[in-house]
């Protein structure tokens, strides 16, 4: 599924799609770009999709990266899909809580619990 | 980029910088690496080195909107034991703070943009503008850890 060239890696489970970034750090607004057309082809490709991004590899995001989730979120939703956000360090968390957008997403501490969170 | 690789890594400098993704994270881990030396937590790295990022990022996204591509930024550090300073300064007209719309306001949560000075605030001890507001001021007091 993933291209050379692709900053995700993903896999398909259950009608479950699962999504983990390759780059440590998500900054850079090309990168988030790429990632957010990378999302948009897999949330288009499918029904109603159901998308877990896990974040474990995640040390650094910046408020770039947020507005690509909240992207990501509305197409899901546009597509009567379900997203969930998981293994988010406690680091990360915090830019999640500051900018109170851990009220929007549906964020779990494992992927695990994430996955058993779809309905 | 070149600048970038012919200054050692000083405790403190000065640098302009072009709208270059290398550069600017050749400039982000530049800092933490001072910072790392210095002995500043991770967390406190992780602050900096965030509030450096949305700091040169809004000053060419928005601070060069109307500015020739080529212009640079100048971007100043200072790692002291106790606190890290870092001073962004953009050729732009200057913008208004106090004018930017509270992004955690319920209206605009969904915006996709417009965190990066909250990120800021949330992060370093002070943050503050110039009269023109074309330059951001910030600094990080080092916490009490022990």
């Amino acid at each position: 599924m993933a291209s050379e060239d692709s900053r995700l890696r993903v896999r398909v489970e259950d009608g479950i799609t699962r999504v983990e970034f390759i780059d440590r750090n998500i900054l850079d607004e090309a990168n988030i770009q790429a990632i957010g057309e990378e999302l948009a082809k897999i949330i288009d490709g499918s029904g109603n999709p159901k998308l877990m991004i896990s974040f474990a590899n995640v040390d650094h995001l910046s408020s770039a990266a947020l507005g690509q989730l909240i992207s990501v979120n509305n197409r899901v939703r546009s597509k009567t899909g379900q997203l969930r956000l998981a293994d988010i360090s406690p680091q990360i968390y915090e830019v999640f809580a500051i900018t109170k957008l851990n009220k929007i997403f549906e964020i779990h501490e494992t992927a695990a619990d994430a996955v058993g969170s779809f309905r | 980029m070149a600048q970038e690789q012919a200054q050692p890594a000083q405790p403190h400098g000065k640098v302009e910088i072009a709208n270059d993704r290398s550069a600017i994270t050749a400039l982000g881990e530049r800092v933490i690496r001072v910072a790392e030396r210095a002995g500043y937590s991770e967390a406190s790295r992780f602050a900096v080195r965030l509030a450096l990022e949305e700091a040169v990022v809004n000053a060419f996204k928005h601070g060069h909107k109307s500015v020739a591509k080529h212009e640079k930024v100048t971007v100043e550090y200072d790692v002291q034991p106790d606190e890290i300073s870092i001073v962004v300064t953009d050729r732009g007209p200057g913008f208004s703070p106090d004018e930017v719309p509270d992004p955690t306001a319920d209206e605009n949560l969904m915006k996709t943009s417009g965190r990066g000075l909250l990120l800021m605030r949330a992060y370093m001890t002070e943050v503050s503008h110039n009269e023109a507001g074309n330059q951001i001021r910030m600094r990080y007091a080092r916490p009490d850890e022990g």
